[in-house]
């Protein structure tokens, strides 16, 4: 492959698309073959904010990984938390009190709406509309608010333990959330006002980076990147997880395969969070927030794994355990690395503005992919 | 009552008693060369602190309020930032057209303004080719673009300079026919006629429809030319980083620029002129009263008036809507505005020769 | 047919711009929806919530007395190394040796703001102050000393 990388055909023109360009929202290389404004071949190249987190993980405690894996997928990482709780309460067979799982459901809600309205903003900031950017950062601000009240930080919020969550519910946290929604309901309308239906927008995104359900299928791609291309690949509805069984809620699937399915999917998810978040906020069952665990956990010797959804889509946690205090060996599937896999095969053939209009649909996170 | 062309009057008049007469037109030009261009710089400070004031609202922001009273010095401290920052030229660049581009770029800018009216009797150069001096001389700013986009050897720079060349050759096609429908109105090139065409009601309104359609086109279309959002495919940020100026730094970033704005300073001022009337009040009909009332705001005034307006709608378009991208924005000229302008422009003759208009 | 539905996508085209453009319009016209905060100058009325978490701090009371025994459950807790327990041995007053804290050194430069620490003492001894401008001219200053000088063990904790 390292060979391939430098050599053009006549007219042809190879563009270093990062490791810093405004529209790969990190440190990502694209080394990119154009003919004039075409894309031959589009060819990611990872590495620059690897910080060897699987590594780091082996010495750290049970307890103590979690945390690290914030600092993946950083915009879900409560989520990335829960997989990894979630993982380890399935190897000690922790069992997790209702009133964790309600809470540990919720807050994965919040997050995934604050996540999909930063993408939102990002998404229209690529394809050149400037303004939504501020105003999804507005919304995004108040989950980001209720988050700092219950979990005492806004972004990395370290707030699972194993066994439950770290601490209870703010008292005003309801209160708090039935107004997002009430806010978040109105405003999310205006998003369709200003972005879905604007014509500009729509050909910018209609038609673009098609992929089909049997490359999505075969290039491992998850969460909505799959489901738009009518893939049903939601870990909540397939392998339900805490409290999703009980829950009425839709898996948001669309069959065009292109950018603007891939963008109706992440806008109905938001719709479908906010129900879920509604269905759950009333009835939060009292009780302890933590399962009492030993203050050293151990893991029996032997292999675990779990999955969850994130923003991307599947996260999934894999340890080897030889029985001590720490993991011999830990690996996360990171869904933003299958999903930038299939970059190349989505953008042959569109133009360079597509390229970033994909890979906004693609809603990639670098350290997600980088680990 | 003081007015712009009584103090040009009375220095025309002072010089010449004093001095020879190729003196006089000596002096004459040194005065307005230094007056367009700082002219120019206050432009350029007023509107990029507009566009961020503009932009900030929209974004639900408060923008820059911090120099100065309510931030209005920010754009000065911006400039003298650029002033002091080193002009680098990139390794391998071309450097002779490297730094020659920018001042291409600006003197087109400057030429331009040499026809506009600023307030009633004020004016660089009457000429009677006035509409067709614009055109031609729009159309090189291109020429500056390129040469920035090939000499920097930078392909980003490149593909910039290459959409620009491709998009404001388009675009000079819809612009110029939306001209000429205001041109077969009334008959003439020279802009003082033109305005004064509309003594009694701006063309817009005056000439029905097709007035409206071509007015709405000439507006696409020069934003276009100018390369602002969502025509701005020739510095998209997202996609090519800063395009044909990526390289630049300093001064002679700062006069791309200023150059931007000071463009959509003169094609606002140009629409205006042309549709609303310049620097003519408005006048409605037989309403004296009303009519006397608007009189009385000075000339000056309105045609800065209407020029800031349509700059403001120019912001609003480029703060709403996302960029297109390079084919679409070709297919949008050569099959939506230039068949529409070419209709308009039969439909605007036939009015023309029937006088429908009022 | 053609020109029909041509003419129908200029009408939709333009009026999906128009409704953007509404919107913005609004946001441009109605100054109450800003939501900027001007940041150093509200510090005043700025609330932090009481969970935030900014640093690492050790309670004192008012006769500066805390309440950390010493027991390093804080350090085996940290996953960064943040924190480092030097202990000493106190004579008690029937003579035997006890020990306790000398020493509480918590490098800020290093900390997450995880909580573990806090979760993991036995004696709520630390916990987490909301100030959150930590930036000093020098990299040393990072480094704290959490007990005050003089400080000693509040009588009764264990």
């Amino acid at each position: 492959m390292i060979q391939e990388v430098g050599t053009t055909e006549q007219g042809e023109l190879v563009i270093n698309l990062g490791p810093q360009h405004p529209s790969t929202h990190g440190v990502l290389h694209l080394v990119i073959t154009l003919s004039g404004e075409t894309i031959k071949k589009v060819e990611p190249h990872l590495g620059y904010i690897h910080r060897s987190i699987e590594k780091m993980c082996e010495s750290l405690s049970y307890r103590q990984f979690i945390y690290v894996t914030s600092r993946m997928d950083y915009l879900s990482s409560h989520i990335n938390n829960h997989g990894c709780a979630l993982c380890v309460e399935k190897g000690m067979q922790i069992e997790v009190p209702p009133r964790a799982k309600v809470i540990r459901v919720l807050m994965d809600e919040l997050t995934r709406l604050a996540s999909h309205q930063l993408w939102w903003g990002a998404m229209a900031m690529d394809v050149g509309a400037l303004t939504p950017f501020f105003h999804a950062f507005r919304e995004r601000e108040a989950i980001n608010d209720i988050m700092e009240e219950t979990c005492g930080a806004r972004l990395t919020m370290n707030y699972m333990v194993p066994g439950g969550v770290m601490a209870d519910l703010h008292p005003d946290f309801q209160k708090k959330v039935k107004e997002f929604i009430r806010f978040f309901r109105t405003k999310i309308d205006e998003y369709d006002e200003l972005v879905t239906g604007n014509v500009i927008f729509k050909s910018r995104m209609e038609g673009i980076g098609y992929l089909s359900a049997e490359s999505a299928v075969s290039y491992g791609c998850t969460g909505p990147t799959a489901r738009g291309s009518g893939v049903s690949c939601d870990i909540r509805k397939l392998y339900p997880y805490e409290v999703y069984g009980q829950l009425q809620f839709e898996e948001v699937t669309a069959t065009g395969g292109d950018c603007f399915a891939r963008y109706m999917v992440r806008m109905q998810e938001m719709r479908q969070s906010l129900s879920i978040i509604e269905q759950l906020i009333d009835n939060i069952p009292e009780g302890e927030f933590q399962a009492k665990t030993k203050a050293v956990l151990k893991l029996p010797k032997g292999e675990f794994y779990s999955r969850v959804e994130t923003a991307r889509g599947e996260f999934g946690v894999y340890i080897i355990s030889e029985g001590g205090t720490t993991p011999y060996r830990i690996k996360f599937r990171s869904p933003g690395f299958s999903n930038l896999s299939a970059l190349d095969h989505m953008a042959r053939g569109y133009k360079i503005g597509d390229l970033v209009a994909i890979m906004g649909t693609l809603d990639l996170v670098i350290p997600d992919i980088d680990r | 009552m003081l007015s712009i062309e009584n103090i040009t009057h009375s220095i025309d008049a002072w010089l010449n008693s004093m001095f020879h007469p190729t003196v006089v037109l000596l002096v004459e030009s040194l005065i307005v060369g230094i007056c367009a261009i700082s002219l120019f710089a206050v432009l350029g400070l007023v509107l990029v602190l507009m566009e961020r004031k503009v932009s900030a609202y929209m974004q639900i922001r408060l923008g820059p309020n911090r120099v100065g009273p309510g931030g209005t010095l920010q754009t000065v401290a911006d400039t003298l930032k650029l002033a002091m920052k080193e002009g680098l030229t990139p390794d391998g660049a071309d450097k002779f057209l490297f730094n020659l581009a920018p001042f291409v770029v600006i003197i087109v800018a400057m030429l331009i303004l040499a026809p506009v009216a600023f307030a009633k009797g004020t004016q660089i150069w009457d000429l009677n080719i006035g509409v067709l001096y614009i055109s031609a001389v729009s159309s090189l700013s291109v020429i500056g673009i390129l040469m920035a986009g090939w000499a920097s050897n930078n392909k980003y720079s490149l593909l910039g300079a290459m959409r620009s060349g491709a998009q404001i050759v388009s675009y000079e096609l819809s612009a110029g026919i939306s001209v000429i429908s205001i041109v077969v109105l009334t008959g003439s090139l020279r802009i003082q006629d033109i305005i004064a065409s509309q003594q009694d009601g701006w063309w817009l309104f005056k000439g029905h429809i097709p007035a409206l359609l071509s007015f709405v086109i000439f507006i696409i279309a020069v934003t276009a030319e100018t390369n602002r959002a969502p025509f701005d495919l020739a510095e998209a940020e997202s996609e090519l980083t800063a395009g044909f100026h990526t390289e630049y730094s300093g001064m002679k970033f700062a006069l791309f620029f200023l150059a931007e704005y000071v463009n959509i300073f003169i094609v606002c001022a140009i629409a205006a002129t042309l549709y609303l009337g310049g620097w003519m009040p408005l006048h409605i009909g037989h309403w004296t009263g009303f009519n006397q009332v608007m009189d009385y705001i000075p000339s000056s005034l309105w045609f800065m008036g209407k020029t800031f307006f349509l700059i403001f709608v120019i912001m609003w378009f480029r703060w709403t809507f996302p960029r297109l991208r390079i084919d679409q924005l070709l297919n949008l000229e050569w099959k939506y505005l230039l068949p529409i302008s070419m209709v308009n422009l039969l439909l605007m003759t036939l009015i023309a020769i029937e006088g429908w208009h009022f | 047919m053609f020109l029909k539905k041509y003419i129908s996508d200029v009408f939709g085209a333009v009026r999906s711009l128009l409704k953007g453009m509404r919107l913005t319009g609004y946001y441009f016209t109605h100054r109450k929806e800003i939501i900027t905060q001007q940041y150093p100058d509200n510090k005043e009325e700025m609330k932090l919530p009481e969970r935030f978490r900014g640093e690492v701090v050790m309670l004192h009371d008012e006769k500066n007395e805390h309440a950390c025994t010493g027991c390093t459950a804080c350090e085996l807790a940290c996953p960064n190394g943040t924190i480092k327990i030097i202990t000493k041995f106190d004579m008690t007053p029937e003579g035997k040796k006890k020990k306790a804290l000398d020493t509480f050194i918590y490098h800020l430069e290093l900390c997450t703001m995880c909580n573990l620490c806090i979760e993991a003492c036995p004696t709520d001894a630390i916990k987490m102050a909301q100030n959150f401008e930590h930036s000093v001219y020098d990299r040393s200053e990072l480094t704290k000393k959490l007990n005050k000088p003089g400080s000693k063990i509040r009588e009764g904790v264990e």
